[in-house]
């Protein structure tokens, strides 16, 4: 889904757990997730907690949307 | 266009007084022939020596291999605007001496070569162990420069050919095969209902030692262009080029052009071969564009239903490649396209340098990156201590004992594209 | 000859253990044989036993890697097997990459031969097809008796190093290593056969496929993201409560956009997901967990984002062919340009 979009010349950020897969499908720009069940949060914390570190997340994806990129990065 | 061409069968090759051909035996008068070579004032040394199959001999390294021939009747002569006047060769009849070819070595300019085996595990790899050769180890007087250098041994390789062939003249050949290629009107009237299948020869033309040439003409100046596919056998086609020798196409390769051959085994039966569109692969973008643009064009203009396009080399000349392949499929022509692969020592990289969905029906010639151990020979003709500098090999790749590891890359014609061989990769 | 030791690995639904909710499952051993394990043991006949069965939940595999990869090596290791074989995964995606990842481990730590089965579409397979044997197999584990067919004769072989066949012979993933052989016929001969063929319409088999090249130029950056219009979209299927769209659980055969205008949150009370590929708790509880809306809507009115696009747009991408997301994809993109979206955050679970 990734290539089809930015194939229309939208830049995406693909946040998601299984980076190795988002690799193979051809996403530029990855954000690696939390978990498989819950990408942008941490159930196990408290809901302060999980808010911040789906705030992070978003930030780093922002990050990646305003970075220029040549090839396939993954943004850590 | 019609041409025959007499098979006189060679078994074997031996030194005599006298030049002459008896039987199936080719003897040989080598002072003869060296005098007739030393003409040529670039030539320092001449000499001749016979590797035959099945002996422990190495040929290294390798400038062309040619096979002898003589036109018997019929316009021009052998290898024309090369060796002979430029006149339009194919028609008539050419007599063919098979099973022995010439092979030329010595120093080249530092360059980089191939190998011929004449046994052992190399030997399965390249077709010319299977002949009797004449291998004539030529070297040049000091401080020519590179490109008398090249021309100097490309013409010394042709003229020695000739001069067997003319051996041939005046014999009768019990077999003989005719090849006849129809005008665009008469082949349409002919076959009117068999597909018509051109043939696109793509020729290495990338400066010294890459080069090919054409009636004379250094292809790498010429537009594409259409030849009947029976001036190839006439020697209008010419090597010069060997680096990477694996999938260069020698001289003897254009004389028995394997796809030109197949193509007339089913023509008339089950297609109609029109004819070769021969088109370069030069270094500038520009000319890539411009020449795949005019294979196009001229495949287009024979209206033809279907293509093989061959290729010569690697690397950027894959983009010529599929370059040609993609404008053709365009035209709604379909085509089959074949190349070798440097998938690596492993075999696990990406094989050619440019693809395209269009080429979805490719032949192989096999992966040239694939490693051999090639085991020490009784006899080197030529110098074997370049094994570590042609293309193919690396440093150590010769060993202290004479043996050799390097790369199928070494071995002349082992991954040819024009399909002259059986090695393929899956 | 004593019988050849086989080690099986399957994850917690083959493992008869429990669906998405136990994906979380830690590596176990059991001895003997589980579940499909019988059908390769039937195939195998007296050739070979399968003295050992290891399970691991498919989200804890791919979410620890490394210590789900050494747990299970011990275990595999103290079967003392002659052969390992894993799945076979069909089209679940994370279920082939841990068939494929561990494989892989086990062929490289333990140096026996591995095998491992799933459908040509899985990630798992692109990932690791260079590495190990992958037999082709259907999307579903309606294939099993097709997938065990092609996978027990090749684990034998394996097993028994006898030479392997190509990929059409024996029923592979082609690994995409290219091996030279002498065929029959000589390459002009076989070009000039393909392209009558071709000419005819007929079937024919190319050398050597076109490699993948399918790769897309990155878009430029987001020059200033303050002032950007971002859309969400997501293959972790969150919908409003009750799916009104039945867009369906895997293999998605349709996607849908939803108005989040003045949505702040994303409530157990209004959305949920339809994905049936990974646990659906976390989702449900809160959607924001797969699709962020609270934070972007946060963002929005600090000013760090420019909008938020007021559709978000969701499938799921749970054993959803690749041809259907292009398809989804293609149809979404155009959606975006029209409404002059700037950026798109994708989140995948």
């Amino acid at each position: 889904m990734v290539k089809e979009i930015e194939r229309a010349g939208i830049p995406v950020v693909h946040i998601c757990t299984v980076v190795p897969i988002s690799q193979t499908v051809g996403a530029n720009r990855i954000v690696p997730a939390v978990a498989i069940p819950h990408p942008l949060g941490e159930p196990s914390q408290p809901a302060q907690k999980e808010k911040e570190i789906r705030r992070k997340l978003i930030d780093k994806a922002l990050e990646a949307l305003a970075t220029e990129i040549s090839e396939q990065t993954v943004f850590e | 266009m019609r041409l025959e061409i007499g098979k006189i069968p060679i078994h074997d090759v031996q030194f005599d007084s006298t030049s002459r051909i008896e039987g199936n035996i080719l003897y040989l008068n080598q002072e003869e022939l060296k005098a007739h070579l030393m003409v040529d004032e670039n030539i320092k040394s001449i000499t001749v020596e016979i590797a035959r199959p099945g002996d422990s001999t190495r040929i290294i390294p390798v400038k062309d291999v040619i096979e002898p021939r003589v036109k018997v009747s019929g316009r021009g002569e052998l290898f024309p605007g090369t060796l002979s006047k430029v006149e339009t060769v194919g028609e008539g009849r050419t007599n063919v001496l098979k099973g022995t070819a010439v092979v030329t070595t010595g120093k080249i300019v530092g360059f980089q070569e191939g190998i011929i085996d004449m046994s052992g595990p190399g030997a399965e790899y390249t077709p010319f162990s299977k002949l009797v050769n004449v291998v004539v180890v030529c070297e040049p007087i000091e401080g020519i420069d590179q490109y008398t250098h090249e021309r100097t041994l490309r013409i010394a390789g042709l003229k020695a050919a000739a001069y067997l062939g003319n051996l041939a003249k005046d014999i009768v050949a019990e077999e003989v095969e005719t090849y006849e290629t129809y005008s665009v009107k008469e082949g349409i009237e002919k076959f009117p209902n068999l597909p018509r299948v051109a043939y696109v020869l793509m020729l290495q033309t990338q400066g010294l030692l890459h080069d090919t040439y054409v009636y004379g003409v250094d292809m790498k100046q010429s537009l594409t262009t259409i030849i009947y596919p029976t001036e190839l056998m006439d020697g209008a086609i010419v090597s010069g080029n060997c680096v990477s020798a694996c999938d260069k196409n020698t001289t003897y390769h254009h004389l028995n052009n394997p796809v030109v051959e197949d193509l007339f085994k089913k023509h008339g039966k089950e297609l109609n071969f029109v004819g070769v569109v021969i088109t370069n692969e030069n270094v500038y973008l520009e000319d890539k564009e411009r020449s795949s643009d005019w294979a196009a064009k001229l495949v287009d203009f024979l209206a033809v239903d279907g293509v093989i396009i061959s290729q010569e080399g690697f690397g950027n000349p894959d983009t010529d490649l599929i370059m040609n392949c993609k404008k053709i499929e365009a035209k709604g022509i379909k085509t089959v396209i074949i190349t070798d692969e440097y998938a690596g020592r492993d075999g696990a990289s990406q094989s050619l340098a440019d693809a395209d969905a269009s080429a979805d029906a490719v032949v192989t010639a096999g992966n040239a990156n694939m490693v051999i151990e090639l085991p020490p020979m009784e006899k080197v003709i030529g110098h074997k201590e370049v094994a570590d500098v042609i293309a193919g090999g690396f440093s150590g790749s010769l060993k202290a004992d004479g043996s050799i590891t390097a790369e199928l890359q070494v071995i002349v014609g082992a991954t040819n594209e024009l399909g002259y061989n059986k090695l393929s990769a899956r | 000859m004593s019988k050849i030791r086989v080690v099986h690995y399957i994850n917690q639904f083959f493992g008869q253990i429990g669906g998405e909710e136990k994906a979380d499952h830690k590596p176990e051993a059991r001895e003997g044989l589980v579940g499909p394990g019988m059908a390769f043991q039937a195939s195998f006949k007296d050739k070979a036993e399968i003295v050992g069965t290891v399970i691991c939940g498919d989200s804890y595999f791919n979410e620890n890697i490394e210590a789900a990869t050494e747990e299970l090596l011990k275990m595999i290791e103290e079967f003392k097997p002659d052969l390992f074989i894993a799945g076979p995964a069909f089209n679940a995606g994370r279920y082939g990459m841990a068939c494929g990842s561990i494989a892989a481990s086990v062929k490289e730590k333990l140096g026996i031969p591995v095998l491992t089965g799933m459908y040509k579409e899985n990630p798992g397979a692109d990932s690791f097809k260079s590495k190990v044997y992958i037999v082709s197999t259907r999307d579903s584990a309606a294939g099993m008796r097709d997938a065990i067919k092609l996978m027990a004769p090749l684990a034998l072989k394996l097993a028994l190093g006898e030479p392997i066949g190509t990929a059409d012979e024996e029923g592979y993933i082609p690994t995409g290593i290219r091996v030279n052989l002498f065929e029959e016929k000589r390459g002009s001969e076989r070009a000039v056969e393909m392209l009558l063929k071709k000419l005819k319409g007929e079937e024919y088999t190319t050398e050597f496929p076109m490699p993948d090249f399918d790769r897309v130029e990155p878009s430029p950056a987001v020059k200033d993201i303050t002032k950007a219009k971002i859309a969400l979209v997501t293959s972790g299927g969150i919908v409003p409560k009750g799916n009104p769209d039945r867009i369906e659980s895997s293999s998605a055969s349709k996607y849908a956009k939803y108005d989040i205008e003045g949505v702040e949150d994303l409530t157990a009370e209004e959305y949920e997901t339809a994905h049936g590929g990974y646990d659906p708790v976390y989702a449900n509880q809160d959607a924001d967990r797969v699709l962020p809306v609270d934070v972007l809507r946060e963002y929005e009115k600090e000013g760090k984002i420019g909008k938020l696009h007021r559709y978000f747009y969701t499938t799921t991408g749970n054993g959803t062919s690749v041809a259907n997301s292009k398809k989804f994809a293609i149809s979404i993109a155009k959606d975006l340009v029209a409404d002059g979206v700037d950026a798109v955050i994708l989140t995948s679970t």
